[in-house]
């Protein structure tokens, strides 16, 4: 369970201003928690905003991330721009999934926020002459695949196997889902894409659609290098579009409608437990009467509350190891059905002990 | 400031003063102790129990498992992440030396930073970036050997805004023929352990003197930039190369342009606006130093 006193890390994310408490040493323990966290530049950001006095050697490593973070914004925008120019000959508008999206809709969720991938959803039947052009500009294949992985991919998945332009290295994950199709709780793309609005001359899902999509992803995942950071980006989203009319009341329905409730409770719930995020109790309440029974909601609890902290030394228990191992089972567990996961994971296991596994 | 500790290593645990950062070097390995202690003797030593910052949080640990008694390795802990595969144990200490370098190198975006050799004289710096096997870290523990100051062999940290030179001192790393080549050139050299077979070779490292880790918090300001090219048998040639070639050429050599972009960019091309630039040609390290010590007149 979560320690009396909260992490150096938690207690700046949910009140940048108790920073002036801290001694050199706990800065010396914040930076290396919110490094393996990818958050120093935000935490950068949110102390700045408080006005807080960084002490000057913490405050380097604050500034490296922080012009680490400008730059990659701004091969980001560079990027989006490739993208959008290559699939324009096709016709195709690829609407802009996550990191990407909180960056083109100037969401805070954006702050300092560094990633690998450039997500795009596009319909499925698109897909096809999304490859396409994007192969044409120079975005291949990242790694060759066999007829195995190939299956995995396009008929399982939701996503076709990831591209990298061969170039600047740069990749590209093709979604048609935000959810794999062998999953229950697959939602149908068409509502994502229908409710996609345009904003800054790009194709992006609507505010609640991101809040949802950006929850949907988070507890559907099965590794947290970036647990806590995601968790940040869905508070962080949640205090931003809280001040629209009956937002709220949107979410939670829309929620229903994309088969979303779950991951949606999980958002709400561990947000305002781990960082104090302002939900309503009635909201919470409501979807705290229809969430699963006590008991699995304790060992939920004991999961995420180990698994959403960084994966830094400071950050374990004696039960952190197990409970990550337990999320990044659970995580298939949710990708596929039963005899699929199986099927799966033997062919993993004989690659593995053939030595030909590369995952 | 926090307590000096006379030793290096407190519950193998040693926290060491390397302007401008301070390292904390967890290891139980004899070898990185003995040269650790040896080759920063002149270095600062924090208490571990003080109330302090570090910058870089490193550990070199043995491997564990059935393969350490057929072929013991080594492995580089950054903050409980490992970057890189494990070396054989010999070469425990080198491998925290390239560590540390990747660890500045990786998450250090304050300053520009080249990899190149930076020696100082009457307040006038020489840049030398290296390509590999050019020389650089010979004609500069060279020229450290006839009095020049140290700042760094390895990398040339430059402020943004002022474009001065930081110094960040710690041993010149030698490889193979230059070993035996400083050895003589400088009687009064202190050397390290020789660590054989490593992906660069033979490597040996060369104690920075005292007084250039003194000096460590004095910056300065780059003078000439030039490209050595050591090439045996050949009489000492220099050829001036225009200001934009000088640029492009750092600017391969840096480690972090394509993070710091507009201003990197500026940045360099102050440092070479202010800098005669040359590539130069050696065979004899005398030559060369000789060729320096007059240009600094």
């Amino acid at each position: 369970m979560m320690r009396d006193a909260p992490l150096p890390i938690i207690a700046l994310l949910r009140n940048p201003g108790s920073a002036e408490k801290l001694s050199l040493s706990d800065w010396d323990l914040l930076v290396r928690q919110a490094r393996r966290a990818g958050l120093l530049a935000r935490l950068d950001v949110l102390l700045k905003n408080q006005g807080v006095a960084i002490p000057c050697q913490a405050a380097n490593h604050f500034m490296s991330a922080q012009i680490y973070a400008t730059q990659f914004a701004v091969s980001l925008h560079w990027e989006i721009r490739l993208i959008k120019q290559a699939l324009n000959s096709v016709a195709v508008k690829p609407v802009f999934l996550k990191g990407c999206s909180y960056a083109i809709a100037k969401n805070r969720a954006a702050l300092g926020r560094v990633f690998s991938d450039v997500d795009i959803l596009v319909d499925r039947e698109a897909l096809a002459a999304t490859e396409q052009a994007l192969s044409a500009a120079g975005w291949m294949p990242a790694a060759e695949l066999d007829d195995y992985d190939q299956k995995y991919y396009r008929e399982w998945m939701h996503e076709i196997p990831p591209l990298q332009n061969y170039r600047r290295g740069t990749a590209v994950d093709v979604h048609h889902n935000i959810l794999p199709l062998t999953s229950r709780h697959c939602p149908a793309s068409k509502k994502l894409l229908e409710h996609s609005v345009e904003i800054n001359g790009e194709w992006l899902l609507s505010d609640i659609d991101r809040v949802i999509h950006s929850a949907a992803h988070l507890f559907h995942e099965g590794e947290f290098d970036a647990g806590l950071r995601d968790l940040s980006d869905l508070d962080l989203l949640l205090k931003e579009f809280s001040i629209q009319p009956h937002f709220w009341r949107n979410l939670i329905q829309r929620a229903n409608e994309l088969k979303q409730t779950v991951p949606l409770y999980y958002a709400l719930r561990y947000t305002r437990l781990i960082l104090h995020t302002p939900v309503p109790d009635e909201v919470f309440a409501v979807e705290e009467a229809r969430s699963c029974g006590k008991l699995k909601l304790k060992l939920m609890d004991a999961l995420f509350l180990r698994g959403l902290m960084p994966d830094h030394e400071s950050c374990n228990d004696r039960w952190t190891g197990l409970a990550r191992w337990v999320l990044f089972v659970r995580s298939h567990w949710l990708k596929m059905p039963f005899y699929l996961l199986v099927v799966h994971l033997s062919r993993k296991a004989y690659k593995r002990v053939i030595g030909k596994d590369q995952h | 400031m926090p307590i000096r500790s006379s030793v290096a290593f407190v519950d193998d645990q040693a926290i060491l003063s390397i302007d401008p950062f301070v390292v904390k070097l967890q290891s139980a390995i004899p070898a990185v102790q003995s040269s650790v202690s040896h080759l920063y003797q002149a270095h600062d030593f924090f208490d571990p129990k003080a109330e302090i910052f570090v910058d870089f949080h490193i550990r070199i640990d043995p491997v564990g498992g059935l393969r350490r008694f057929l072929r013991p390795q080594v492995q580089f802990k950054f903050d409980g992440k490992t970057p890189f595969k494990p070396l054989p144990y010999s070469q425990a200490f080198p491998f925290f030396e390239w560590g540390l370098n990747w660890c500045i190198a990786n998450h250090h975006f304050r300053h520009l930073l080249l990899h190149a050799a930076v020696v100082e004289q009457n307040g006038q710096a020489i840049i030398l970036p290296g390509q590999p096997g050019a020389g650089k870290s010979t004609l500069c523990a060279a020229l450290v050997g006839r009095g020049w100051r140290l700042l760094s062999d390895e990398m040339a940290m430059i402020d943004l805004i002022s474009t001065e030179l930081i110094p960040i001192v710690r041993p010149v790393s030698l490889k193979n023929e230059s070993i035996p080549i400083i050895k003589e050139f400088v009687p009064d050299v202190v050397m390290g352990e020789s660590f054989h077979d490593t992906a660069k070779g033979t490597v040996s490292h060369m104690k920075p003197p005292v007084t250039s880790v003194q000096n460590a918090t004095q910056r300065t300001k780059g003078a000439w930039v030039v490209f050595p090219q050591f090439r045996q048998e050949t009489r000492l040639s220099v050829e001036t190369i225009s200001k934009a070639a000088a640029v492009l050429d750092l600017a391969k050599n840096a480690f972090n342009f394509n993070v710091l972009g507009a201003s990197g960019f500026e940045a360099l091309c102050d440092v070479v606006e202010n800098c005669d630039c040359f590539r130069l040609e050696y065979s004899q390290l005398e030559e060369a130093v000789g060729y320096f010590a007059n240009l600094a007149k």
